[in-house]
């Protein structure tokens, strides 16, 4: 074998010499600072040991996949975000996407319902419904889900600073329905740390909303048994400029931090760790993007077993939820959309996504219409059933350049991370302002490429037309905004008024001591509690988390 | 304005939206170029946004929104800026916009509203051009 290499390395150089330097070719590297090889043979795998570093799917380090017969025992759920204007629209939309052969929901509430702010409030005035649902009170929620059995279900819920109070209505839905917890499938994304570098919905200062996740790490190890707890976000920091690799490493930076918190809380590591999942964003670069998803993988089991020394195989396992990147739609010539998302869904599926959501070719200039969007689910039941791409497990590995990819990117993400270690944590690394210069580096990096010219954006610096205004666009009813008013004056009319009063005391006295929040805040919402005066109560006692912001 | 005075500009993320990719690549982009450049950090209201422009006095205000409220907080901006007597101040808009938006927009005193493409070099010359002189 060693002779072999020593043999291959002699030729690879003799052919690089002899042939391939008479002719004048392009030098490729990754925006991380890889230089791309012109061929990768086996000497560039050659310190892989397959079963040591490899293995096998559904085994640590489970490179080639969390489960043994991947999309050929269970294909991914079909999961497109969504989510707009009132609960009734909303509601129609889910329904819509079921019939069309969806497979999860994924919902996307407003920027009010995220931030803690009622419909009535002033600072939602203009935002009502507009990038998500509105969600006041329980009652919306109970029509979003109007007529879904949610034990039939697998919901996911984009809810981070407000994640307990939302969670706490869902389960008062299910209850409703007469479905028990035990069986409730889906996640919040309960990430918190990345709100504060890149997303932007925070409320509460780091120490109580950690103590939030922490107490629904607990409530759920033993209620909700089978929910996934937190789902742990390098979609955001990807959008707002971060590379592959910063995207990997500041995310398992965060999740690193949440499980200190947990343990800290009292909760051993194997108690919630098999509940951690994970949301990334799938962009444009095909290979990298499927090394991306394997590296994270092997390094995820390694640090659950190394550094937290977690027994439980589900602790080990990276399980994970992606979207097609937003921010590579373009808005000129919108329908090469089409095949952007087309690549990237299919750069998924290869990386063993468990869940998928494609974003629409329209998005770069609005929400999607239905007919954008039940294109952008078939294009995920195409590469499902007509391609070939899931008929048989990891299909990519063994490429001499994949595995070369994931082995580089794996490294370059831990030197992040010890980085991040030095730096004392996530949390101190964001305090810094560590991870936000960071990613704003590499966003003013790619600007000044794409207009140089030196990276091509096709429709944007090249092969550009004049194009006419776009038409058919969704635009929210902006209507909206009166009618979600008009049902919460009703509403808080005829709540029990000493009800919410008594629970939101109880929640009061909750949050100054250290009971589990979970149990009073639902409390609060099967009272009718608005999403506003739960998080007003929690606002007095937590204070606010004032975000700074530097360029 | 005085020959030698470099430019002030204020990059400003009205509304509860915490989209600022593009609000800080265009901040660093105009203090590259040579201009005095505040960013407002996100989730401004209105009001902070006017007092931060009055009181940083500046020359050009850029405004940048992707949740589609802008429809209620320009507005509101620009009556706050006049009644502080701000209403020469070149206002620019950004984000995600639709086109049918923008001459309501303009009709308000907002001067051009940019969109997704457009280069920093086609800014800074519009506000070379453009800013009160």
């Amino acid at each position: 074998m060693e002779k072999d290499i020593e043999k291959i390395q002699e030729e690879r150089e003799r052919w690089s010499k002899t042939c391939l330097e008479k002719y004048t070719f392009r030098k490729a590297e990754m925006d991380w600072g890889l230089e791309i090889k012109p061929l990768y043979t086996p000497v560039d795998t050659e310190n892989i040991d397959y079963l040591k570093d490899i293995g096998f799917p559904g085994e640590y380090p489970f490179t080639r996949g969390p489960h043994p017969s991947m999309h050929l025992g269970r294909l991914w759920t079909m999961r497109q975000y969504s989510g707009y204007g009132t609960a009734e629209e909303t509601n129609k939309r889910y329904r819509y996407l079921l019939e069309q052969g969806q497979t999860g929901l994924s919902v996307a509430f407003d920027l009010p319902t995220q931030i803690g702010y009622d419909s009535d409030h002033p600072l939602s005035q203009g935002e009502i419904g507009k990038v998500g649902v509105a969600v006041d009170t329980l009652a919306d929620m109970e029509m979003i889900f109007d007529g879904l059995p949610l034990d039939k279900l697998s919901t996911s819920m984009t809810i981070n600073a407000s994640a307990a109070i939302l969670f706490a209505m869902y389960l008062a839905v299910a209850e409703k329905q007469g479905v028990s917890f035990d069986k409730l499938n889906g996640t919040i994304q309960n990430d918190i740390l990345k709100e504060y570098t890149v997303r932007g919905t925070y409320i509460f200062p780091v120490g109580p909303s950690l103590r939030l996740i922490t107490d629904i790490f607990r409530y759920c190890s033993t209620h909700v048994t089978k929910w996934n707890t937190i789902n742990v976000a390098g979609y955001h920091m990807r959008e707002a400029g971060a590379t592959a690799v910063q995207e990997i490493a500041f995310t398992f930076a965060d999740a690193i931090e949440y499980i200190n918190a947990g343990i800290k809380a009292g909760l051993k590591v194997d108690e919630f760790a098999p509940r951690i999942s994970w949301i990334f964003n799938t962009h444009n670069n095909f290979f990298e993007e499927i090394a991306k998803y394997r590296a994270a993988r092997s390094l995820w089991a390694r640090i659950m077993k190394d550094r937290f020394e977690a027994k439980d195989p589900k602790s080990w396992m990276f399980r994970f939820h992606t979207q097609t990147a937003g921010s590579a739609l373009t808005a000129q010539q919108p329908l090469n959309n089409v095949v952007r998302v087309a690549f990237q869904t299919l750069a998924a599926v290869l990386g063993g996504a468990q869940s998928l959501a494609s974003c629409s070719f329209d998005e770069a200039l609005a929400l999607p219409t239905e007919e954008s969007v039940r294109l952008s689910l078939r294009t995920q039941q195409i590469i499902a059933h007509e391609l070939g791409a899931t008929d048989t497990v990891d299909p990519m590995g063994g490429s001499f350049y994949i595995e070369s990819l994931t082995r580089k990117m794996e490294d370059k993400i831990t030197e992040y991370l010890n980085k991040i270690d030095e730096l004392g944590g996530a949390a101190a690394a964001i305090e810094k302002g560590y991870i936000q210069q960071e990613i704003q580096e590499s966003a003013y990096r790619y600007q000044k490429e794409v207009e140089s010219g030196k990276r091509v954006v096709v429709g944007v610096n090249s092969y550009q037309v004049e194009e006419p205004p776009p038409e058919g666009l969704l635009k929210v009813d902006p209507k909206v905004g009166e009618i979600q008013l008009r049902k919460l004056k009703e509403l808080k009319a005829a709540r029990d008024k000493g009800k919410v009063e008594s629970s939101l005391s109880d929640l009061k006295k909750a949050a100054k001591g250290n009971a589990n929040l979970m149990f009073p805040i639902l409390e609060s919402v099967k009272a009718y509690a608005t999403l506003g005066e739960i998080c007003g109560v929690l606002r007095e006692v937590f204070g606010e988390y004032e975000g700074t912001s530097t360029i | 304005m005085n020959q030698d005075r470099r430019i002030r500009a204020l990059v400003a993320k009205p509304g509860l939206d915490g989209h600022d990719r593009g609000a800080k690549v265009i901040a660093r982009a105009l203090r590259d170029s040579g201009m005095e450049v505040i960013y407002s950090g996100i989730r401004q209201t209105p009001e902070q946004i006017v007092e931060a422009a009055l009181q940083e006095d500046v020359d050009v205000l850029l405004l940048s929104i992707l949740s589609g409220a802008h429809g209620f907080l320009f507005p509101r901006i620009m009556e706050l800026l006049k009644e502080k007597g701000l209403g020469d101040i070149l206002i620019l808009g950004g984000g995600i916009i639709p086109k049918e938006d923008v001459p309501g927009l303009k009709s308000l005193g907002i001067s051009q509203v940019f969109g997704p493409g457009m280069t920093s070099k086609t800014l800074i010359e519009y506000i070379e051009q453009n800013v009160p002189k």
